[in-house]
């Protein structure tokens, strides 16, 4: 009995070990991670980082790159939001458990992971080509096909999000409004929605968070640019596309501007991950 | 009523069969007491019949602990349907067989003082009496233990035969004390023994009733209506009326 | 006990609020309901109980057409409510709906404020003057035995009530239309004694003004609320009848072995 009751607690020891082991070397990944980009980043984290734009190379800032970064992931998710969540909407709510729905959802976990430089060379060949030939060259690579095509890569994760939130929701809540004579779809916006809104909404924020840190499909759509733009028409920089750039620069003052981009991006994607948790565990009710 | 099936919990059915077994060895004391006590009216011992009635502590310590087993099995397993009207049936005949016992010491108690005086003739009758009585007991006892409704409603049919038995008994003591007054005292006591036996009788009609409830599911006396009318004729005024409120 | 006049008295009750006739059921392949004949009388509490599977939640949610909302689920046969039958395609869903509430296994409040939770269905099919909605909101909260409780908070989001508060809500949500059936579907599996004690009072309180047919599993709570039962094996209608007769001496030995617990 005793020799049973140590060998329980030996095996049990040996498992914590193991799973804390692990847990262990994650996370001392992402602190390496994260003191390296800070280290080699801080002597370029400094004031002119955020005031002054590329043009001028290693006295410069990544001011124009944030600002593209940011247009660009604006217009990506703006595209991708609604048109994934009503996707996502139609699979569970409407296409659940039928052929085509099945085959939809399916579809959508291969682009899912596909690679995102296949997204890149997609736009560029049904946006930049064509929109170089209409305006005879005036508009070639922009700031928009670089949305696009992030667009399309944040696009399969909120549909998936949207599709598990909703069909989390338990049915009963759906017949319940059903019992009440309430149609179809006033119960899919005005309780569904609602009841899967924090699910939906961490999983916007985690396919934004996916897509700021994409460089590949940029390099064939917005390609970048050293002066400052806003006009989402014209070409247009970006953090991923700026470190990716600088990184290859054999200058050792470019490297720390990479590294230095590189640090925002990922407390960028960070925040972004806090500000997700707070919204599920603020709006988490049990069922029971 | 017996569905032939088992409970789902097993105690459940070796509780309800406790019961059962419980109730049947409570009723064969209460007819050893009966036959007890007219065998020391014959033998006119006054030590054997004190014993029978101390006896009867026994079978009320036996009606206690089975009042207990119920009330401890309604609460515990709030029987349903023929588990039921099983409990309470056993509640119900564990109360007559209490008072069958009570009637049983009774005769005992009475054959003590009878014993003090002569001998008296009619002191053979009540032996008769006792038998009828005995006889229904031990029937409508194995009619509980088998829960045969109708072996419990020729039981109950059968009393008119000690009814009208007491009743004969009864004017033959009538005749007696009339003739000779010395002869009014142990009569009287008679008098009473028989009357005793007679409710044992009753006694053993109301077991014969829970029976037929336990399960039919129906109260007996609605039966009575349609099977007896013919026997209220038979019923002499000397019988003591409103001993039996139940007929009609 | 039993009055042999009265026991012997036929059910289909006098004035029948649904009149199930020939009712079958089937989940695809699988034939659920086979053959279900039912009376259920008007203003009366009808249990529902029976093993797992035996078709008696199937039964409940035919009665509001909510399975229709679900692929390859079939009914035919007739039932009829208040005389008109409501399997009948051309029965306007809306109007069945609002004749009919229900309340679920698990208590199920919509994400949004109690108020909200109340009125929502009545806006659906009323325009009401706020005051006017405000009244029924309270109307409702008050026979439903929740308003005491929650007349300070109407504001608060309903997911933040306790588990027999919020199966009290979803009763309030359904009697706000003024229906005049209510389906209880295992209304107190998901809750404690103390909340189940307060829903069985309630069903008692309410069934002067509504049908009640409430399927449960709990024998003890069909023995407690209702008036009638009915005991379902295996997708048919096995015994249905006054419910102390069904506890006290059913007919048929299926029911007996049921109820007391013999089932194997």
């Amino acid at each position: 009995m005793n020799a049973l009751y140590l060998r329980r607690r030996i095996t049990n020891a040996l498992a914590m070990t193991m799973s804390m082991l692990a847990t262990l070397v994650g996370l001392a990944f992402l602190a390496w991670i994260l003191w390296e980009t800070l280290r080699q980043g801080i002597s370029a984290l400094d004031l002119k980082l955020f005031t002054k734009i590329t043009a001028y190379g290693e006295d410069g800032g990544l001011l124009n790159s944030m600002v593209g970064s940011l247009v660009i992931n604006f217009i990506g998710i703006g595209i991708a939001t609604p048109i994934g969540v009503l996707a996502g909407t139609w699979l569970a709510e409407y296409a659940n458990r039928t052929k085509l729905g099945e085959s939809i959802r399916f579809l959508n976990d291969i682009l899912l992971s596909a690679p995102s430089i296949v997204m890149g060379l997609f736009v560029y060949t049904i946006i930049v080509l064509p929109s170089t030939a209409l305006t005879h060259g005036n508009t070639t690579f922009s700031g928009f096909a670089g949305g696009v095509a992030l667009a399309l890569i944040a696009l399969p994760v909120i549909v998936r999000t949207t599709d598990e939130m909703l069909r989390l929701v338990p049915s009963t809540l759906r017949e319940a409004a059903l019992s009440l004579g309430v149609p179809q779809w006033k119960l899919t916006v005005q309780i569904l929605i609602r009841a899967a809104r924090s699910g939906i909404i961490t999983g916007v924020l985690l396919a934004l968070a996916r897509i700021s840190g994409e460089t590949a499909p940029l390099l064939f759509t917005a390609f970048g640019n050293n002066y400052m733009a806003i006009n989402p028409m014209e070409k247009m920089s970006s953090l991923p596309q700026i470190i990716y750039q600088y990184a290859n620069d054999p200058g050792e003052s470019m490297h720390a501007l990479a590294w230095a981009g590189a640090f925002v991006i990922t407390m960028f994607v960070l925040l972004l991950s806090l500000a997700s948790r707070l919204i599920l565990s603020r709006t988490k009710v049990s069922h029971d | 009523m017996n569905t032939g099936t088992d409970h789902i919990i097993k105690s459940y059915d070796t509780e309800l069969s406790r019961l059962t077994a419980e109730i049947v060895r409570m009723g064969e004391l209460s007819v050893k007491q009966l036959e007890a006590a007219i065998d020391v009216v014959e033998r006119r011992d006054e030590r054997a019949a004190q014993r029978v009635v101390d006896n009867d502590d026994t079978i009320d310590q036996m009606e206690h602990d089975i009042s207990h087993d119920v009330v401890r099995l309604l609460a515990l397993r709030a029987p349903m349907a023929g588990d039921l009207r099983n409990v309470f049936a056993a509640l119900r005949t564990a109360a007559d067989i209490e008072r069958i016992g009570d009637y049983a010491a009774n005769v005992a108690k009475r054959s003590i003082p009878l014993s003090m005086v002569a001998p008296v003739q009619p002191a053979r009758g009540l032996e008769h009496l006792a038998r009828l009585a005995a006889t229904g007991v031990r029937e409508v006892l194995a009619a509980y233990q088998e829960r045969d409704a109708e072996r419990a409603h020729a039981v109950w049919k059968n009393d008119t035969v000690l009814d009208e038995a007491y009743t004969g008994y009864f004017r033959q003591l009538l005749t007696y004390m009339m003739e000779d007054p010395r002869n009014i005292t142990p009569c009287t006591h008679l008098l009473f023994m028989a009357k005793n036996i007679e409710r044992i009788g009753d006694h053993a009609t109301n077991i014969a009733e829970n029976v037929w409830f336990q399960v039919t599911g129906e109260p007996l006396q609605s039966q009575r209506r349609k099977l007896d009318q013919t026997s209220s004729a038979d019923f002499s005024g000397l019988a003591g009326s409103g001993d039996k409120p139940a007929r009609p | 006990m039993t009055d042999p006049a009265l026991a012997a008295r036929p059910l289909p009750v006098a004035s029948p609020k649904f009149t199930v006739r020939d009712l079958h059921f089937h989940y695809g392949d699988f034939h659920a309901l086979k053959g279900i004949d039912m009376d259920i009388p008007e203003k009366q509490v009808t249990a529902i109980i029976g093993p797992s599977g035996c078709g008696k939640s199937t039964l409940l949610r035919i009665f509001n057409r909510i399975y229709a909302i679900y692929p390859k689920l079939r009914a035919t046969g007739s039932i009829l409510l208040d005389g008109e039958n409501i399997l009948d395609p051309r029965y306007s869903m809306n109007r069945l709906r609002s004749k009919i509430g229900m309340v679920f296994q698990k208590p199920v409040p919509f994400p949004m404020t109690i108020f909200e939770n109340v009125a929502y269905g009545i806006r659906h099919h009323e325009k009401l003057s706020r005051s006017d909605m405000e009244g029924r909101v309270e109307q409702a909260l008050r026979s439903s035995a929740l308003w005491g409780e929650v007349k300070d908070k109407l504001k608060q989001n309903a997911l933040g009530l306790s588990g027999g508060q919020q199966q009290r809500l979803c009763i309030a949500r359904a009697i706000a239309l003024k229906p005049e059936v209510l389906l209880l579907d295992e209304p107190t599996s998901a809750l404690d004694p103390i909340a189940t004690g307060r829903i069985e009072q309630l069903v008692e309180e309410l069934k002067s003004e509504f049908t009640i047919v409430i399927v449960t599993h709990n024998m003890q709570q069909a023995a407690r609320v209702s008036d009638l039962t009915a005991f379902m094996y295996l997708g048919e209608l096995i015994e249905f009848d006054k419910t102390e007769k069904i506890f006290t001496k059913p007919d048929k030995k299926q029911t007996e072995d049921y109820i007391t617990g013999r089932f194997g």
